[in-house]
């Protein structure tokens, strides 16, 4: 058994953070650690809440050491676990997975809601370390502004690497969302993350999919496997049994690996709410202004944004549902500036959430075809 | 969805409240094509709710376009999203689908009704705790409903609803229900089914899904819907050993060395007494967490774990208990689900991955295979595609284990295929086989470098693969006149010959083609132990077989010589007059013509022979023996 040096040493917080904790002096804390004096009884469960050292090893005398491999009443009494424990026990359980066997692991970071629960599930999966992949953000340049932002404030908070991958090529021949349709998402975004991942020599990338957006995404794997084209075969999949991934691949083959699978829009939010994670500001209604574009309510986010003869843009209380370039995203007029309140509104609406992006309504079997050819 | 609907427009944080302490259930849908199991599914979202409008517009659109429902909406078309299911009206693939009631929040599984979808099927119900299995009014239990009743028993499912569907097309006959029932329940004896509840319905006219229909007086039980919000799964026993597969070692820094995994059984919390499985080693819990300190944890939670001491212990052990320790072996008892177009060969090696943990493993013997419809026993040399078998396997080293029966998670288990890295079957343990324990190594005093010594040579195998007439024969005859005028002493295995002698009870099929190479392989082992330098010649087509003998040997002593010659060239050649009679059809299974090559990828030595006089050849192996210091003396 370890002694109570090696237990305050081990829990990684210094005395000067302790005694400000339990506001002591440094001093008293540096006898408690070096077992000069006791820590008193009113202070202990303080103590323990900080550094996580149990409260029969703080002081043995007073607290008894719970009898080991008994189960205590509180296990037995504790609930089942919710469905969101669930999901979060599934999504990183897959994590660690990816980080044991890929040679060159990756998270695809679009900075969107599910992005953000990804990134979270990953802070949880790997503390009090960092995880060991760096995050890549595929950047079209037509992105709200905002996201941008929070991505990089993002990143340093959490101390982590990202590559922003631009598609150079097509900004040279001025591929733009406004004149380009279906050639652009292909140019800037799924030809982009193709390069980026051939350019980096990712062999696994984690992306935010969830199966409950599209058809096509309900049918397929949570380790999904691309030829060396990184094209998808859906005739093709391996079977999926248990929480057993098989993550060998064949030469030139890469994996895409989506641990939300099992999550829906509700438990996204739901998920955010309890967990208190930060999400960009576009997703909560403020006044922003507006132009009707393409059937569309779309936010003028720079003077890129090509107004439509005859409108001006008018400030309206909206916010997004889904993020992405800027003007093929499609606002929805809202008053919900707080998180009930978006998840009341999602919940009381009729339309599902792919709606608000232009990409999925030329047909049923369209996202299938794109991903197909590589898109994520 | 009423009350619900109410708390959500006047109270949200409530709603979700409520929403947040909901369970999970998982459930598949299986039973033949055309049962109506896309339509149930597509029905049971309609009517939670679950399907908005503009998804509901698409929907009518198609419904229209495909016409299988003439003016009404076609809720097979809400699940199947492939192209070539919405083409071919049928499902290929499992389909996850999502909805919630007020009690609970349900991940459904729709799975595939065609036979060679099989392995798509036994994907989906891998991972739920209910199997509803549909069953046509006017069709009675078919062969997919006996096969799919097997596989759900086989996964571990143990409740299980017989949902008697299109009674709309049989007048709600009570009589037909109970016919159907008994049939079943005929069957299902011998099964380990617990809880089988059947219930009349049609999932296209709304009848006992969520409401009790009023076409079916006779039926006392819930509809569907109630019945799987109440259900009672085998909720996790917390008071079971505590069982955790290691997935990672988590050590950001000097001072931190944590354990992460998910929980698999019982549960754990600081002070427990764990032990690190095979190695057996104890220590105590220190710290339970996820981002931060827990109080404890149970299965099905993802923690990390820190212990009191530096106890060895890394990726594919596990932390159990110390009341009920888990089971190490490398020979076991197992059933095995084959999902590959390639069948499954005794003796041919696969990977085997158990939690965390990835090793070798081969088939020792198929005992039996299982007709599914019958439950009968057949005798078998191989497992094709979809088919079900009782086998011993072996593994390369000791693994820690439950019995699949007492845990999912730790006694289920994948074979994949070392070449392809295709996933070809999943398996369940039932129990270790003693006989590793009851054989010991006799420990030799003698031993294999001595022998080499005394020989001053150093023992290796020089394995010659090549098609049938390649000139493998002579120029490892002319290699062997070489090696025997330098002074060493060798011996040569050349494949009609034994196949005259040790393997004369063999024939040419795969699977005796595979025994054949692996009794080579374990004689070619024990020439080197005796300080031979040991030339193979033997077509050996395999090249899963052809790994298997490299393996046997320690690293650097097994040369793998590619006598390229192509077929055509062989053909030509045709020194026994084999491949005439083989394209005759007077030898079946013949190597190049009806029986495949698989050709070296990354030999040591490649040999051209239309390029190369067979002592060109020869002097070109010996060259390259030279080059890796195989010919030197022992000591050197």
């Amino acid at each position: 058994m370890a002694d109570l040096k090696t237990l305050f040493r081990r829990s990684g917080k210094r005395q000067r953070e302790i005694a400000e904790a339990v506001g002591r002096s440094e001093g008293a804390v540096s006898q408690w650690v070096n077992g000069d004096r006791e820590i008193p009884a009113d202070l202990v469960l303080k103590v323990e809440e900080f550094t996580g050292i149990p409260r029969h090893h703080l002081r043995p005398d007073l607290w008894e050491k719970t009898m080991p491999n008994a189960v205590d009443e509180a296990i037995l009494a504790a609930p089942d676990l919710t469905h969101l424990q669930r999901l979060e026990a599934e999504s990183i359980h897959i994590m660690r997975e990816v980080a044991a066997e890929a040679e060159r692991p990756v998270m695809l970071y679009s900075i969107g809601k599910d992005s953000a629960v990804m990134l979270h599930l990953a802070m949880k999966a790997f503390a009090p370390g960092k995880p060991p992949f760096p995050l890549l953000h595929v950047n079209t340049t037509w992105k709200f502004h905002e996201m941008i932002g929070f991505r990089d404030q993002r990143v340093k908070d959490l101390g982590l690497e990202l590559h922003e991958w631009i598609n150079q090529d097509g900004i040279a021949r001025g591929i733009n969302p406004f004149d380009h349709g279906g050639a652009y998402t292909d140019i800037m975004k799924t030809e982009a993350l193709k390069a980026a991942l051939d350019h980096f020599g990712y062999d696994v990338a984690f992306g935010g999919a969830r199966r409950d957006e599209e058809k096509s995404r309900a049918k397929e794997r949570i380790f999904s496997f691309r030829s060396p084209g990184h094209r998808w075969d859906p005739k093709s999949q391996r079977p999926e049994l248990w929480n057993l991934y098989n993550t060998r691949k064949n030469k030139g083959e890469t994996i895409r690996v989506f641990p939300l699978s099992n999550w829906t829009e509700l438990d996204i939010w739901q998920y955010i709410y309890k967990e208190s994670i930060p999400i960009v500001p576009l997703y909560y209604a403020a006044k922003r202004p507006v132009v009707e574009y393409n059937g569309m309510t779309v936010m003028v986010d720079d003077e890129r944004m090509r107004i439509p003869d005859g409108q001006k843009p008018e400030m309206k209380s909206i916010r997004f549902r889904t993020l992405g370039c800027y003007p093929l995203t499609g606002a929805v007029e809202s008053e919900a500036d707080t998180l009930p309140e978006i998840i009341q509104e999602m919940l009381l609406t009729t339309t599902s959430e792919r709606q608000g992006r232009a990409i999925d309504k030329d047909s049923a079997a369209s996202m299938e075809k794109k991903k197909q050819e590589g898109y994520f | 969805m009423d009350a619900q609907n109410d708390l959500l427009s006047t109270d949200i944080e409530a709603y979700l409240k409520q929403h947040e302490q909901k369970s999970l259930l998982r459930f598949i849908t299986c039973g033949s094509v055309d049962d109506g199991k896309s339509t149930l599914i597509g029905r049971l979202l309609y009517d939670s709710r679950m399907i908005f409008e503009d998804q509901l517009a698409a929907l009518e659109a198609d419904s229209k376009k495909m016409g299988t429902q003439g003016q009404n909406i076609d809720f097979a078309l809400l699940v199947d999203g492939l192209a070539a299911e919405r083409e071919q009206g049928i499902t290929i693939d499992v389909a996850y689908r999502f909805f919630a009631t007020e009690k609970r929040k349900f991940i459904v599984a729709d799975t595939p009704g065609h036979e060679q979808y099989t392995r798509n099927m036994v994907t989906g119900a891998s991972t739920a705790d209910v199997a509803i299995i549909l069953i046509d009014a006017r069709r009675g239990v078919l062969t997919q409903t006996r096969r799919h009743s097997y596989l759900a028993s086989l996964v571990g499912i143990r409740n299980v609803v017989l949902a008697i569907n299109k009674m709309d097309l049989v007048n709600y006959s009570q009589d037909v229900f109970n016919r159907i029932l008994g049939d079943y329940m005929n069957f299902a004896s011998g099964l380990s089914l617990e809880n089988i509840v059947a219930i009349p319905m049609s999932a296209l006219a709304g009848d006992n899904i969520t409401e009790k229909s009023g076409n079916t007086p006779w039926y006392m039980g819930q509809p569907l819907l109630s019945h799987l919000e109440t259900v009672e799964t085998k909720t996790v026993d917390r008071t079971a050993a505590f069982r955790m597969p290691v997935q990672w070692v988590n050590r950001p820094n000097q001072d931190f060395r944590g354990f992460s995994g998910l929980i698999a059984a019982g549960s754990v919390k600081p002070g427990d007494v764990v032990r690190v499985m095979p190695s057996g080693r104890e220590s105590q819990v220190s710290r339970v967490f996820l981002d931060g300190d827990m109080p404890f944890a149970v299965a099905g939670q993802s923690v990390t774990i820190s212990l009191e001491d530096e106890v060895d212990c890394s990726r594919g052990d596990v932390l159990t208990g110390v009341d009920d320790p888990i089971e190490v072996s490398d020979q076991f008892e197992v059933t095995i689900v084959w999902m590959n177009e390639t069948a499954m060969l005794p003796g041919r090696s696969y990977l085997l991955k158990l939690g965390a943990k990835t090793v070798v493993a081969s088939v020792t013997a198929l005992k039996h295979k299982v007709n599914v419809n019958t439950l009968e026993q057949v005798a078998s040399k191989q497992l094709a595609m979809n088919e079900i078998g009782l086998c011993n396997l072996s593994l390369a080293q000791p693994v820690a284990f439950d019995a699949y029966d007492k845990n999912r998670q730790t006694g289920g288990f994948i074979l994949i295929d070392r070449f392809t890295n295709e996933t070809v079957a999943a398996g369940t343990i039932h129990f270790a086989l003693r006989r590793a324990q009851n054989i010991h190594w006799q420990a030799m005093e003698v031993d294999r470098a001595a022998r080499a010594g005394q020989k001053d040579q150093k023992a290796f195998v020089l394995w010659f693969t090549g098609l049938s007439g390649a000139g493998k024969s002579t120029i490892a005859n002319i290699v062997e006149r070489r090696l025997f005028e330098l002074g060493k002493h060798s011996t040569m295995l050349d494949g009609d010959n034994v196949r005259h002698r040790l393997n004369r009870d063999l024939g040419f099929t795969d699977g005796d083609r595979v025994e054949n190479i692996r009794r080579v392989g374990e004689v070619a082992r024990l020439m080197t132990d005796a300080g031979l330098i040991v030339l193979v010649s033997f077509i050996s087509p395999f090249r899963s077989e052809r790994q298997m003998a490299r393996e046997l040997l320690p690293e650097g002593e097994f040369l793998e010589v590619f006598i390229d010659t192509p077929l055509a060239v062989a053909e030509e050649r045709d020194p026994k007059g084999l491949y005439k009679k083989a394209r005759r059809g007077e030898i079946k299974n013949f190597t190049g013509i009806s029986s495949p090559y698989e050709a070296p990828e990354d030999p040591e030595i490649r040999l051209d022979t239309t390029a190369l006089t067979p002592e060109q050849a020869a002097a070109q192996i010996i060259d390259a023996l030279e080059q890796r210091g195989l010919l030197r003396g022992a000591g050197l």
